[in-house]
């Protein structure tokens, strides 16, 4: 552990060996775009029996498939993963195509303000939380 | 293919918190929330090898930006998420994924480097994202300078202009209410088409 470590250059020492390793799994392919995995997307583990071809799963695969066993954001999973935002959306893209994930609808059409109710209820939280 | 069981999923609010280098933008978002690290990444161009923050990985052409990211849960029904804007001019392609979906941002200025808020100002106008301006009180109270903020950034009258100090929890926390306010209100005026009064 380096004594005079920079925070802002922190995830070279921590993460490289899991991110580099993830360019290593998705390299070269094209990389979804934003549309289908928003930052703010969720998406969960399909149950088991719903999968097709788990057998080709790598270990990068099954790691987002650990942090989604709930609903969980692109933004959170990937953050929890360790992974690029970039890579996450390839292996999710992948999971997408096994029947492994399920891609949720979101609970606001994209591009739409929510209702007033919510937005209140979100005022009232961020005062009294 | 969608799961039989009957799944909801929270309202996913999205809030940018932009500004110039500096100037108070990880601190906010870590203050107002719970921050995680949030990997995006960047393909090297040529152009951008020589950057400093890379010397000795040369070799690597793909290296990862990190982004400020914080979540407020609020209930079952409601979760903020916050992202911290990158504010150099390499990652605005950063911001364009961003944008998209936002219900609004939020311009940290400092005043004694208003202009660098500027690039974030035109940005949010040009793409209609309503955006409230938060001055960071680096140097005290600031409440004379408002008007004078303001008149510089050459606002439109309806953009509100807050003071806030990034560091204090509930001062972060109502610069999100302003901009919720403030999008309740631009909302309302579209539904009745009567714009143009503040406040
Ligand atoms: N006095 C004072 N200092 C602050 C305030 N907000 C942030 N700072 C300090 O200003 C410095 C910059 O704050 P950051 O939160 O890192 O700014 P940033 O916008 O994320 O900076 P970049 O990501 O480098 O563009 C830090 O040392 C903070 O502690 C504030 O409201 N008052
Ligand atoms: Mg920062």
């Amino acid at each position: 552990m380096r004594a005079d470590h920079d925070d802002a250059h922190q995830w070279l020492d921590a993460d490289a060996g899991p991110l580099v390793r993830a360019y290593a799994v998705t390299g070269g392919r094209a990389r979804p775009g934003a549309g289908l995995f928003d930052l703010v997307t969720y998406v969960v583990a399909a149950p088991a029996g719903q999968r097709r071809n788990a057998v080709h799963l790598q270990p990068e695969h099954r790691a987002l498939l650990e942090h989604a066993r709930e609903p969980i954001s692109v933004a959170e999973l990937t953050s929890r993963a360790g992974f690029a935002l970039g890579v996450v959306r390839v292996l999710l893209a992948d999971l997408l195509d096994e029947g492994a994930v399920i891609r949720m609808a979101p609970a606001v059409a994209p591009g739409h303000v929510p209702d007033d109710d919510i937005l209140q209820a979100v005022i009232l939280g961020l005062r009294h939380a | 293919m969608r799961d039989d069981r009957a799944r909801s999923v929270p309202t996913a609010i999205k809030i940018l918190v932009a500004g110039g280098f500096g100037a108070g933008k990880t601190t906010m978002v870590g203050t107002v929330s719970e921050i995680l690290p949030l990997h995006t990444e960047e393909v090297l161009t040529s152009a951008s090898t020589h950057s400093d923050d890379l010397s000795g990985v040369e070799a690597k052409r793909t290296t990862t930006v990190t982004m400020d990211f914080g979540r407020i849960t609020i209930g079952d029904s409601a979760v903020l998420y916050l992202f911290g804007t990158p504010g150099q001019d390499r990652f605005w392609f950063l911001w364009d994924e961003l944008a998209i979906g936002a219900l609004g941002a939020v311009v940290l200025a400092d005043t004694r480097r208003l202009a660098d808020s500027f690039p974030s100002i035109d940005y949010f106008e040009r793409r209609r994202v309503p955006f409230v301006v938060a001055v960071n009180c680096f140097h005290g109270n600031q409440q004379f300078e408002i008007p004078a903020v303001r008149n510089a950034l050459s606002l439109d009258p309806d953009v509100p202009v807050v003071l806030c100090d990034a560091r204090d929890r509930r001062s972060g926390r109502e610069v999100l209410v302003t901009l919720i306010e403030h999008v309740r209100a631009l909302t309302l005026g579209q539904a009745h088409t009567a714009v143009g009064t503040p406040g």
